[in-house]
């Protein structure tokens, strides 16, 4: 912590920063609420992230706060809200990165569920049925002993680097196009299209591919403006993924 | 015989997506691409004018197959306008796909560029509104340089200026053609090959160009300024170059 976000108080104790938090309320199951920010104080502490910073306010002042939380290690996901106006994960995002006043707001395109929570389980889920992110094999059984055909440990290492997408929602939450048009893919989606054509175990083509997310709500409704690839939590190589997906996809379509 | 049939029952991507979408995709790129670096070429020829009107003649004749027929044909200049305008008006259909088609598209799109505070996102937006304004600044300009091209000269352009009043439009015209032409190069850059690495140079340089294409247009569009209120007393005759001893063809 840098020595201008606390002071030695008399006696030789740390005082730390008063941080204020402006927080987006709003309950949508009950109809009296309406959308309006409260405001919270709260004392900064040594290594503060916003999620333990979120768990001081609902444990000490206001235990009706609603936001998401499991893994409290940036590996689940649930916690990514707009913090100053741009996603993140509030379990990543250390509060002396941050002033004094702080804004959280819920992942805007996502189902809200209540104050901070959104229900990005739900539009992952659509997503994916809809891309149909899975393996696809010829096979129509699955044969259990049978050992898996080996792969290239460059590929796999490929293939691991876009599977580490945490289907938080920022890269959503940050897309122009996906604030505009609602049955836009979103990067999450063409991260995943662009992992499983990389995947020698899936066996769909191009072409394949194509029906999935060739259109104005698949990649060619991307308009670059790249907002996914610069506030991914996980760092994904977003921007080039869906450049490849676009070559790929234009040269279908020029077939 | 029947695909008009399949489609109005909306059957038209069934079974196979169209290719159609990738098509137009690409044409984007392509004629944004191709007008990007038509206009730059377009700055050097009108900047010309910086080097005397005696260069800006020249350049005009050239254009106007004078070194090549030993006559001058402004036809020729109609011609290539002509494609030029067929090319603007192909990239304005195209990408007004893209732009917000209701308030609340707009209005959420600029809320989420508020708060975002990411410069490519409110790039696209300067974009939205310089294409929009280029719809029809452009479309004027392109149909006078298309019916009256024995107009372009040293005289012709600056009368344009100041005796017809066009300054201010020209001086709208100019901010527009560099904003959108620099953000949209940029945009092509990372949306189709260039590594993310290179992204913060690519945009460093986006604006470098930019400011480089702005002072040489102003101080192109100031050059005119000043022919045309020198000129403003003989409006409407044409230019006769310090080498000739007479009127070459149709001198402007």
């Amino acid at each position: 912590m840098s020595e201008t976000q606390k002071t030695a108080a008399p006696g030789g104790q740390t005082r730390h920063r008063m941080l204020t938090f402006h927080i987006l309320r709003y309950n949508p199951q009950d109809p009296d609420s309406k959308p309006h920010m409260q405001s919270y104080q709260l004392e900064e502490a040594e290594g503060m992230t916003l999620f333990l910073a979120l768990s001081e306010i609902r444990e000490h002042q206001d235990p009706t706060l609603q936001y998401d939380f499991v893994c409290r290690a940036g590996i689940c996901g649930s916690c990514s809200m707009l913090i100053n106006g741009r996603p993140g994960l509030a379990c990543r995002t250390l509060t002396k990165d941050l002033g004094t006043e702080i804004t959280l707001a819920p992942l805007p395109v996502f189902e809200l569920i209540g104050d901070l929570s959104v229900n990005t389980g739900k539009w992952m889920r659509g997503m994916s049925e809809r891309l149909e992110t899975w393996v696809h094999t010829k096979e129509q059984e699955l044969n259990l002993d049978k050992a898996e055909e080996r792969m290239d440990p460059d590929l796999a290492e490929s293939i691991y680097e876009l599977d580490r997408c945490v289907e938080c929602g920022s890269c959503v939450a940050a897309c122009g196009t996906a604030q505009m048009r609602n049955d836009f893919v979103g990067a999450v989606g063409m991260n995943k299209v662009a992992r499983f054509k990389l995947d020698p175990r899936d066996t769909r083509t191009d072409d394949d591919f194509y029906e999935l997310v060739g259109d104005d709500s698949g990649v060619f409704g991307c308009m670059s403006l790249l907002g996914c690839h610069d506030v991914c939590p996980k760092e994904l190589p977003l921007q080039t993924q869906i450049a490849f997906l676009r070559r790929k996809m234009i040269s279908v379509g020029l077939k | 015989m029947y695909n008009t049939l399949i489609a109005q029952a909306g059957l038209a991507d069934r079974p196979r997506k169209s290719r159609w979408p990738a098509k137009l995709d690409l044409l984007q790129s392509l004629t944004g691409l191709f007008l990007a670096l038509f206009m730059w070429g377009h700055m050097f020829f009108v900047a010309s004018i910086l080097l005397g009107k005696d260069t800006m003649w020249t350049v005009t004749k050239f254009f106007e197959g004078y070194y090549f027929f030993d006559k001058s044909y402004p036809g020729i200049v109609s011609i290539v306008v002509a494609c030029v305008a067929v090319i603007f008006i192909c990239h304005a259909l195209l990408a007004v796909r893209k732009f917000p088609i209701s308030y609340r598209q707009y209005r959420t799109y600029r809320a989420h560029m508020k708060s975002m505070h990411h410069e490519d996102t409110t790039l696209w937006m300067w974009q939205v509104w310089t294409g929009f304004l280029m719809f029809f600044l452009a479309s004027a300009h392109l149909y006078q340089m298309m019916v009256w091209p024995q107009n372009i000269g040293p005289f012709g352009s600056g009368d344009r200026m100041w005796s017809d009043g066009l300054w201010p439009f020209y001086l709208v015209l100019l901010l527009c053609v560099e904003f959108h032409g620099g953000i949209g190069l940029y945009r092509l850059a990372v949306k189709w090959c260039v590594p993310n690495a290179s992204r913060e140079f690519l945009k460093k340089l986006k604006w470098g160009i930019t400011v480089f294409f702005l002072i040489l247009g102003l101080a192109t569009l100031a050059a005119y300024v000043k022919i045309g209120i020198e000129h403003q007393d003989n409006y409407g005759e044409h230019y006769v170059p310090t080498f000739a001893n007479q009127p070459v063809g149709e001198m402007n």
